[in-house]
């Protein structure tokens, strides 16, 4: 819990704030849709912090930080937020576009293939495992990530809560979430008074 | 009508996406609950499929919301549901992001980090929850799931290694006449 009397400090800029061309922008992020598989997370960081250095690796998890904060898509926000940083609003619309439109491309050629062959049994087989593969993707995500958040019986209550709601029961998420989002953060609230 | 159905994909995807804290993983629920069950757009089979191709194409996995506007209403749904997806959630991400000096520093952003993550991970299970029941309807499916889950959650390889090892199992196995 942070205290009240510190004085909000200034994030420490690099000396120099690296060069980003608008172009480079596209292609950065180009790249990062282009080779990201199962997900762009880690491609968006080795084209981010590793290969281009337009951030550090501090930068780059305070950006992602506020990505999965915001509602939408954790790195697509993060895409925005960088494309705005560097080249502002043409950047963010260069970014999300780098980002998506080739991708856009090859998924609707992707399909309009499987379609052609929805009927033979190996791309039968094929997709149905692929899909059942993907979902225990998704569960060892949970596990992975859950581990080190789930760690007390508060965020155990409303994880579980959560996911009886909208898995279980089907609720809306809007409903869901504007009922335990409150709670769940007052509970965060009174917790981090005492 | 087409363009009363254009308005209704549009009002879907705009309000499940800036609503879905969380990602993907909050989305797929919703948007499954939405497409599928509520007004009856696609069938289990197309939603699987969706997800499925969706996964495999290399790009944001938020994607899948694009291959379901196609699947719906054609090219114009591609582009309302891509557009309702992306749009509102990266212009509040351009707003936010400028002013990240002040939220980063502001009480209530520490305390919606500290308490949304349990939520999170919540919508992440159920969403493949309500994936797996869409998209597996035999056994091997679940054998195939529960082995990916636990490569996934034991290492720290690629997940594109054991994704590709299930789909291959499962050609084999549909030869073989099991799948």
């Amino acid at each position: 819990m942070e205290t009240r009397a510190a004085p909000p400090l200034s994030e420490p800029e690099p000396a120099e704030r690296p060069r980003v061309s608008r172009l480079d922008i596209f292609t950065g992020f180009f790249l990062v849709g282009m080779f990201g598989f199962g997900g762009i997370a880690a491609a968006m960081h080795h084209v981010i912090v590793e290969r281009r250095r337009w951030l550090n690796d501090q930068q780059y998890a305070s950006v992602l930080g506020l990505g999965q904060v915001l509602p939408g898509a954790n790195l697509v926000n993060m895409a925005t937020i960088v494309g705005d940083r560097f080249q502002g609003f043409w950047g963010a619309v260069l970014a999300l576009v780098g980002l998506t439109f080739m991708p856009v491309v090859i998924l609707v050629a992707l399909a309009t293939v499987y379609d052609q062959f929805a009927t033979n049994p190996d791309v039968i087989s094929a997709t149905k495992a692929a899909a059942a593969g993907a979902v225990g993707l998704m569960f060892g995500t949970a596990w992975k990530i859950g581990k080190n958040i789930v760690t007390t019986r508060w965020a155990l209550f409303f994880a579980t809560l959560c996911f009886i709601s909208i898995g279980i029961l089907r609720l809306p998420l809007v409903t869901t979430l504007l009922v335990l989002g409150p709670i769940s953060v007052a509970v965060s609230f009174w917790r981090g008074e005492r | 009508m087409k363009t009363d159905l254009l308005v209704s994909l549009a009002l879907t995807f705009f309000t499940t996406a800036i609503f879905s804290v969380g990602g993907i993983s909050a989305m797929i629920p919703e948007v499954h609950r939405q497409v599928v069950e509520v007004h009856g757009w696609l069938g289990n089979d197309s939603f699987a499929s969706a997800f499925a191709l969706s996964q495999i194409a290399p790009g944001p996995n938020i994607l899948m919301m694009t291959m379901l506007g196609w699947r719906i209403a054609g090219w114009s749904g591609l582009v309302v549901a891509t557009l309702a997806t992306i749009i509102p959630t990266s212009a509040l991400s351009l707003i936010a992001g400028r002013a990240e000096n002040r939220i980063s520093h502001a009480r209530w952003y520490g305390l919606t980090k500290r308490a949304f993550p349990p939520l999170v991970v919540g919508l992440i299970c159920a969403s493949a929850l309500v994936t797996a029941q869409a998209a597996i309807d035999q056994w091997l499916g679940y054998v195939l799931m529960a082995g990916v889950a636990l490569f996934v959650a034991l290492t720290r390889q690629n997940p594109l290694v054991p994704l590709s090892l299930a789909t291959l199992v499962g050609i084999v196995a549909g030869r073989l006449g099991y799948f």
